[in-house]
């Protein structure tokens, strides 16, 4: 529309190019020149005056529905004082229940919900790392429609056009979907579209688990352990204390068995039998090395041992230590019956998992250790195996993508990102930008699940829904509302989608989203029998000759979907301590037949692909297997994960997701650098970790400290003495704990503890305030793992306080070796002082490089601290300050035992980590603190720390010795 | 006041062979010395300061660099919090003392040969503590607070240093050294100062030679004056020289980290900076006697006496090394002793071996004449002693810090470029400092070489 003379004021403006207009577009900050439309007078008149309008209003990003938030304290909103909202957090097949922090409407940090049966007060570190993925400046930021910005109406004006008819050609794919109200509009969508499907694909499922129950007894079940009354577990290529199952819960179980407080107590015993050195492997009392291959077999030996099935020729391919190793298992479970359990991996062949089940119908241990109930028996890999052959056919027209990465992630035979291109319309709703985001025709924003409404189910029915705690940061939507636009669902926002899956009162409504559990679904309960000549009658797999490759989830990134995500790529993998990596672990002995060390390059094929991936030589390994973790080598990613680490979905096929036979392995030149954050793995025969034995400790309850030695220790001064008011301390059951990470976690989203990077991490400059010492005892093929949590040790002899020359560290009369940042120079020999290396130092600006939406997760009870300051754990003090505020507004003086949780206690699910008064007897700590088991690391030295450890307990079978 | 005259029967061993050569007379001296710095600036001046001073820029945009980003564009980590920077800082504070030695202790022992190198090794002290001071300053993590250090009044901090900090020692230490022989220094220069203005042609070199040579006019109770001033700043000195290496040997006696926390640091560091010092003033001295014609008043005997020196708090150091090594196993001390152990085969053993040869066996072979006379062989050496008693530093810092109790904190400490170029242009300043000293300061004490010689012509 040209009206009157025209007026330049720049050449450019004259010449008026495309660049020049890119160039004016771009002036304003993103999304500000995100409105495209040409505006008449009178519109523009319109939106003037609704802007006015609404200009107050712009500033709150609230969401227009009503969250409750829970009563901790305060009635409505103070500014300052932080909110707790319930919501919940999905990944794969599992839920966990959350409770989540919010500052002046910023989500801040995330903490499990006592309430909800998969959490139990615990959140595992993808849980809480989740928060930052919400922050994530490279998440998709706008609707767009080939590499040209669009808009969701403009979308919605698509949709109504394009999805006319009766779903020809129309496919679905999601992530597994256990979220009741997504279901609904599933359904709906699917009445809608007669001949459309919904395919269901994680590369990391529980398809063999289902196949296993389908071959067992004939119909899809899911299994529930219940550990805290086996006291014989089996644990068969199952890290259910790690990335196999859900493990909040397990571990809480598991654990509560572990923790010994006399010597009369019973403790559970723990067998595994792995491939890969695992949480699990660490924890157990006995462990054997196996080739996941071989784990069937083994489990159907155990059978016959145990009389329920003839004897096989299976027995003789098991060498004499592991058929000693057998029998000795078979008699400790015969000696349980009702008692014991034992698990079979996701990894493992539906087969192993048929056995496991008639295994345990034998003990005795359905209805006590196991239960049962109904599950669909949709086999995943199947669903998108089919999905792949229409695509390839060109029966697929439409293919509307709600999450994942299949692009990046299905296996790799069914050739998925080629066969996409083959589709006329890929419609894509994704967090980030990836792999199948490049490939998509419409590329739609996905709201993260902390800025959305939604409800997800536990896998044992437990319903919570999800609560938007601040609106949509980049105008995203779930996948419920996706598919309820696409399919003309009666309810379009999120909200109602949700408000009406549930329907009920409005006091009901606002008590569920309060505590965090909507209702707990019936899942029907099944009292399965197992048909033992279906089992015997299906072969075992093959023997694989050669080396056999196993695929598992990472630590740290899972299937890739935490590529992106700092705080997890430098999070230490829990055994291996290798951070922003992945690598190809492999057994000494293994290493030693390739002729490669660790870093070495090695070329992996199998099934005619091929894979370059470094080595790491990881003691305990098996022998003749190589672990590839998952989630690497992603090419399309936000700037955090890009080019991190190797891709080994090449070598995964939709009939071996779980381990295959390699063709070949062989070292080619060229070498890989692994920024590790431990890099001496033996306690140099120094009493660090202790540990003792059940038997031990019957036979002398002192065992423990008799290990560490009797010490002379006197002051040539007189002492400050601490028994006034508050003294801090902390207990670390070492018996509990088995290094999952989620202290480190919860510590770095608690404390403000920036990232660094691989490079700083190499160079020894990683921050975390906990780390997880890890550490290898007895021999390099058969070692085992034990754990410490190390943080200050709040000493009370501090050998940091008297050399620091501003005394910018010094301790408060609570007990405290406190920090203070403002007043340190930074000569960094407080932290050469530490005997404990537990000071960390801002060698550089860390927070240089943050983008402005990422300082928003920063709790701001918290300082930033800036570059060249020491900084390091001081037990949570914002946190103790709190309560003491609280109680001194409630006029008590006493604050009550477990008022105060640390960061780390709190999200521990060993509950291994006890804080306290130790000037009040009767608190946890102190009494914990009065066990035969405690003890000091480096006692010996006088620096009297105030954190101490129960001596790590191990119940080995006398048979096995 | 003690009676500083020398008696000729108490000259008569000092001075055999002669101190002053060549026959020089009273007015020769007066000649050689402030004519170098008189003389036309030769051409080979210009190079050397043009080098030096390139590498001095360099240590600036180094610090710049360094204040800009902050410690990490260092090699330092955890474990490892301290690595190069105090391990320069040492070996620089170290360089200083042989100069205090000869200028104060020496002087009290009444040993006459200190005369003709006296000057050139105070003004080595005053360049090595100040190429020291850089470091601790710089070294910390905000150096614009770094003066919270001092006991200056502020409202920021707004409290007092913590005085149980051996790094407040240091300050103090340091400060005390920095100041007391700057002073000695001066006080030394004073006649000299007075003979150059006295010399001086232009108006300019009139006017500040005047200014700093404070009235001097060479009358009986100057000298008098002058005696006695330059006594008792010998004797402020003295204690220094002990003191200022023990306190900063306490920055790790008084940690608890096993291969610091040790009691033998005191003795051990004085020996080890003495011996260090020496090879550093045989470095200068021999290079500065060769260009600038001073075989005269710096003879063999000079350089024979220091290697002798050298010799004695080289075999000191040896000894100490061999203490502490037998000490760590003799203590029982499982931490100590792996400490030891792993600096004598840990992955730091080839630095650990590095420093056995350079300082101690390297000085053995001045047992033997013909090498503290030969100014080639004593130049290499006093080479190799200044590499070793880096490497020394280094080896107490670095692998004491690297692995200490808890393997699981165990690291390895690697120097970035702006480490090497740091500690490169340090030296870069050092020599600037000593090339400016070289040309516009009359090297060699006049006044008191002319006493020797007066010595030396009575005795005859």
């Amino acid at each position: 529309m040209k009206t009157g003379k025209r007026y330049w004021r720049s050449l450019g403006e004259l010449s008026d190019t495309p660049q020049f207009r890119e160039w004016l577009h771009r002036e304003f900050p993103e999304n500000a020149s995100e409105w495209t439309n040409h505006a008449s007078r009178r519109t523009m008149l319109r939106l003037m005056a609704a802007s006015f309008g609404l200009a107050g209003l712009a500033a709150c990003r609230r969401p227009t529905e009503h969250i409750f938030p829970l009563a901790k304290g305060v009635e409505d909103y103070v500014p300052g004082n932080p909110l707790f909202y319930s919501t919940a957090f999905a990944l794969g097949s599992a839920a966990f229940g959350l409770h989540v922090e919010t500052h002046d409407g910023r989500p801040t940090k995330i903490e499990g919900n006592p309430n909800h049966p998969a959490s139990l007060g615990a959140a595992s570190a993808f849980a809480q790392a989740s928060i930052l993925s919400l922050y994530d400046p490279d998440r998709t930021r706008s609707v767009r429609q080939g590499r040209r910005r669009s808009s969701w109406e403009a979308f919605g004006e698509f949709a109504k056009d394009y999805f006319r008819d009766d779903g020809d050609g129309l496919r679905f794919l999601s992530g597994e979907v256990i979220s009741p109200s997504l279901e609904a509009v599933q359904q709906h969508a699917l009445q809608r579209f007669p001949r459309a499907r919904w395919i269901e694909y994680e590369p990391v499922s529980q398809d063999q688990a289902i196949a296993g129950a389908e071959l067992a007894f004939g119909r899809a079940v899911r299994s529930h352990y219940q550990l805290e009354k086996a006291d014989v577990v089996l644990a068969l290529d199952c890290d259910f204390l790690g990335l196999d199952a859900p493990s909040l819960a397990y571990t809480r179980a598991f654990a509560s068995r572990r923790k010994v407080s006399a010597p009369k107590s019973e403790m559970n015993r723990l067998y595994a039998v792995e491939c890969n050195y695992s949480l699990t492997g660490a924890a157990a009392d006995h462990r054997l090395q196996m080739r996941a291959s071989k784990m069937a077999l083994f489990l159907a030996a155990l059978a016959a041992e145990l009389k329920l099935a003839p004897e096989m020729p299976a027995r003789a391919q098991l060498s004499d230590a592991e058929l000693r190793w057998l029998q000795a298992v078979a008699k400790d479970l015969a000696a349980h019956r009702g008692r014991s359990l034992i698990l079979a991996g996701p990894r493992q062949p539906a087969v192993a998992h048929a056995w496991a089940h008639a295994l345990n119908e034998l003990l005795g241990n359905f209805g006590t250790t196991v239960r049962f109930t109904a599950a669909e028996g949709k086999r995943q890999v199947e669903q998108i195996r089919e999905l792949a052959d229409e695509m390839a056919a060109g029966r697929v027209k439409t293919l509307v993508i709600l999450g994942g990465n299949p692009a990046y992630d299905a296996p790799a035979d069914l050739d998925f990102s080629s066969r996409l291109t083959k589709v006329r319309t890929v419609i894509r709703l994704g967090l980030e930008e990836d792999e199948t985001s490049a490939l998509a025709h419409w590329l739609l924003p996905e709201a993260h699940y902390l800025e959305s409404w939604g409800d997800v189910r536990a896998w044992d029915g437990a319903v919570t829904i999800q609560q938007p705690m601040v609106a949509p940061l980049f105008g995203g939507r779930t996948a419920a509302e996706v598919a309820a636009m696409i399919s003309g669902y009666p309810y379009q926002r999120a909200y109602d989608i949700v408000r009406n899956r549930w329907g009920g009162a409005e006091a009901a409504w606002r008590k569920a989203l309060h505590d965090g559990l909507i209702a707990t679904e019936q899942v029907e309960e099944v009292k399965p029998k197992t048909r033992l000549d279906r089992i015997l009658a299906t072969p075992l797999p093959p023997s694989v000759d050669g080396i056999e490759i196993v695929f598992q989830p990472d630590a740290s990134v899972w299937d890739g979907r935490f590529a992106n995500n700092g705080w997890l790529q430098e999070a230490p993998d829990p055994i291996t301590k290798l951070t922003w990596d992945n690598a190809a672990l492999l057994a000494p002995s293994t290493a030693r037949t390739l002729g490669v060390k660790s870093g070495d390059m090695l070329l992996i094929e199998s099934a005619g692909r091929q894979i370059r991936i470094p080595a790491m030589i990881l003691p305990g390994h098996a022998a003749g297997s190589i672990t590839l973790p998952l989630g690497y080598g992603r090419t399309k990613c936000g700037r955090v994960g890009r080019g991190v680490g190797f891709n080994v979905y090449p070598l995964r096929t939709s009939n071996a997701m779980g381990f295959a036979a390699a063709s070949s392995v062989r070292k080619i030149p060229g070498s890989h650098r692994f920024s590790l954050t431990q890099e001496h793995h033996s306690m140099e025969g120094r009493p660090i970790v202790l540990e003792t034995t059940m038997e031990e400790l019957r036979k002398d309850p002192r065992a423990v400290e008799k290990k560490t030695g009797r010490h002379e220790l006197f002051s040539l001064y007189k002492e400050p003495t601490y028994d006034q008011g508050n003294q801090w301390g902390m207990a670390i059951d070492l018996s509990a704990c088995t290094g999952c990470n989620a202290c480190l976690l919860a510590c770095q989203a608690e404390n403000n503890i920036p990232i660094v990077g691989k490079a700083q991490v190499a160079r020894g400059r990683e921050m975390h305030w906990i780390r997880l010492d890890r550490y290898f005892e007895g021999s390099d093929e058969e070692p085992s793992i034990v754990f410490q949590p190390m943080a200050c040790q709040q000493c009370e002899n501090a050998p940091c306080e008297n050399v620091c020359p501003v005394a910018a560290t010094s301790h408060s009369p609570e007990g405290l070796n406190d920090m203070a940042y403002n007043r340190c120079i930074g000569t960094r020999y407080c932290a050469n002082n530490c005997p404990y290396k537990v000071r960390r130092f801002n060698f550089l600006d860390w927070h240089k490089d943050l983008d402005a939406l990422q300082k928003n997760q920063y709790n701001p009870d918290v300082t930033v601290r800036m570059r060249g300051v020491m900084e390091k754990c001081n037990y949570c003090v914002q946190r103790i300050q709190e309560a003491k505020i609280k109680a001194k507004a409630e006029s008590r003086r006493a604050l009550r035992d477990g008022e105060i949780l640390t960061a780390c206690q709190q999200t521990c699910p060993a509950e291994a980590i006890v804080f306290g008064n130790l000037n009040d007897p009767n608190s946890k700590v102190s009494k914990l603190k009065k066990q035969a088991r405690n003890y000091q690391v480096l006692a010996e030295l006088n620096v009297k720390p105030r954190t101490s450890y129960l001596a790590k307990v191990r119940n080995p079978n006398p048979e096995l010795a | 006041m003690a009676d500083l005259a020398i008696r000729p029967q108490d000259m008569q061993q000092e001075l055999n062979p002669p101190l002053v050569t060549g026959g020089l007379s009273y007015r020769d001296i007066t000649e050689k010395v402030s004519g170098i710095c008189e003389s036309k600036t030769p051409r080979s001046w210009y190079i050397a300061i043009g080098v030096t001073g390139s590498l001095t820029a360099v240590l600036g945009l180094m610090l710049a660099y360094l204040v800009a980003n902050g410690i990490g564009v260092w090699g330092n980590n955890s474990p490892v919090g301290w690595a190069w920077d105090i391990t320069n800082f040492v070996f620089w504070i170290g360089i200083g003392h042989a100069g205090t030695l000869i200028s104060a202790i020496l002087f009290l022992f009444r040993q006459r040969w200190r005369t003709s190198i006296n000057r050139a090794a105070e003004a080595m002290t005053l360049f090595a503590v100040a190429c020291a001071g850089i470091f601790p300053l710089f070294h910390v993590g905000r150096p614009w607070r770094a003066y919270w250090l001092f006991p200056v009044p502020n409202t920021d901090l707004n409290m007092w240093q913590n005085f149980r900090s051996p790094l407040l020692w240091d300050v103090f230490a340091v400060s005390t050294y920095a100041t007391v022989s700057a002073l000695f220094w001066y006080v030394g220069l004073l006649p000299d100062l007075a003979t150059l203005r006295d010399r001086a042609r232009s108006k300019l070199r009139q006017w500040v030679f005047g200014f700093l040579s404070l009235g001097w006019r060479g009358s009986a109770r100057h000298w008098k004056h002058y005696e006695a001033a330059y006594l008792i700043l010998a004797g402020l000195s003295t204690p220094l020289v002990l003191s200022v290496h023990t306190i900063v040997s306490f920055d790790f006696a008084v940690s608890v980290i096993p291969g610091w926390h040790t009691t033998i640091f005191p003795p051990y560091f004085v020996a080890g900076a003495i011996f260090s010092g020496f090879a550093m003033v045989i470095t200068l001295m021999v290079i500065a006697r060769q260009v600038l014609r001073l075989e005269n008043l710096i003879t063999l005997k000079h350089l024979d006496n220091m290697c002798k020196i050298i010799l004695a708090t080289g075999s000191i150091v040896g000894y100490s090394y061999a203490v502490e090594f037998f000490t760590a196993f003799f203590s029982g001390n499982p931490y100590e002793r792996f400490t030891f152990l792993n600096r004598a085969t840990g992955p730091y053993a080839w630095a650990v071996w590095t420093m056995f040869t350079c300082n101690v066996f390297a000085p053995q072979l001045f047992w033997f004449k013909k090498i503290r006379t030969s100014v080639p062989a004593m130049f290499a050496i006093s080479i190799v002693v200044n590499i070793g008693m880096w490497f020394e530093r280094f080896v107490i810092i670095v692998t004491s810090l690297h692995r200490d109790y808890l393997p699981a904190s165990w690291g390895y400490f690697r120097p970035t470029v702006v480490d090497v170029l740091t500690f490169t242009g340090s030296i870069g300043l050092f020599l600037t400092l000593f090339l400016l000293f070289a040309r516009f300061l009359p090297i060699i004490a006049v006044s008191e070489v002319k006493s020797v010689l007066h010595a030396q012509n009575a005795g005859h």
